[in-house]
């Protein structure tokens, strides 16, 4: 079973890397866009066929390493 | 001093602060592996130094912060044994969670690595006994995250506790964003956990203290804790 953990900055955190990323874009010339913040993906597999099994177990890899909850959070993606 | 230096995969400045715990204390300290699981019998500091632990992967300090070496400093701290946590030591120990808050990207997006002015909050702990409150010290930093960042909540009791113990300042000692050079709140540079044991900071203190190099203000900091352990011993 394949799953993905998307993790971002909350709401009000600086995030200096998606800003410097807006000013390349506006640089680069792609208009239209009003902010950038930028975040981490993780593709995962799992030996797990149970969905809320598999929910869980990422959920728990995220509290405890892949998201720091003082300034991230996390969305768990079980792809069927 | 029985002085314990953690050594992780990517950390460069263990030999600077074995070198200064030595030149200081008189005796060499014990390095220890990360994949280790107990300190070494009579650890009575440890110390968390600099570099670039996992190549800064995933976030700075994410990594060692799960190293198994953790479960035993924090039973260490728990005792109510020093700990101290320099630079990436610092992001360690937040990425641990025996310290709050959290170490972020330099507000002008840049490595910085010159010599900044601290000023001390407090002289009475372990940690600073060294020097006066309010005295300002000069010491290098060289880091790409070190912009200290915190919930509001943990920010106000961190400030009503008297828990920020070095602030980044101006040479006369005044708080000032000009010389808050990586934007960190309330500029701060260094903070102990609730029981005042366990103490992180951005600056490189095992730097200056040799006449060789140049100014030796971070001496206090080394000597004022050998003397505090030879009064506890």
């Amino acid at each position: 079973m394949k799953a993905r953990v998307t993790v971002t900055l909350k709401t009000g955190i600086l995030d200096p890397q998606g800003k410097a990323i807006e000013g390349a874009l506006r640089s680069l010339g792609v208009e239209g866009i009003t902010s950038v913040r930028q975040g981490k993906v993780f593709d995962i597999e799992l030996e797990s066929a149970d969905p809320a099994r598999a929910e869980a177990l990422l959920r728990q890899a995220a509290d405890k390493l892949l998201a720091n909850t003082v300034i991230e959070n996390y969305r768990v993606d079980v792809m069927k | 001093m029985n002085a314990a230096v953690l050594v992780f995969p990517g950390i460069n400045r263990e030999r600077d602060m074995a070198r200064t715990l030595r030149i200081v204390s008189g005796r060499s300290p014990a390095m220890v592996w990360h994949a280790e699981t107990s300190l070494p019998p009579r650890t009575d500091l440890v110390v968390i130094p600099g570099g670039f632990s996992y190549g800064d992967y995933l976030r700075c300090g994410a990594i060692a912060a799960r190293s198994p070496i953790m479960e035993a400093v924090r039973k260490f701290s728990a005792d109510g044994g020093l700990v101290l946590g320099v630079c990436n030591g610092f992001q360690i120990l937040c990425e641990s969670g025996l310290l709050p808050g959290v170490l972020m990207r330099n507000a002008q997006l840049k490595f910085i690595c010159r010599e900044v002015y601290l000023r001390v909050e407090r002289s009475d702990t372990p940690f600073t006994r060294g020097y006066n409150a309010g005295q300002v010290v000069r010491v290098p930093v060289a880091h790409g995250e070190g912009n200290y960042i915190a919930d509001g909540e943990t920010i106000a009791r961190l400030e009503s506790e008297g828990r920020v113990i070095f602030r980044y300042a101006s040479p006369d000692g005044m708080i000032d964003p000009n010389w808050n050079h990586n934007g960190a709140i309330n500029a701060i540079a260094g903070i102990v956990n609730e029981k005042g044991n366990v103490l992180g900071m951005m600056p490189h203190p095992e730097n200056h203290v040799e006449d060789a190099v140049g100014p030796t203000d971070g001496r206090g900091l080394f000597a004022g804790l050998a003397d505090h352990l030879a009064k506890a011993a």
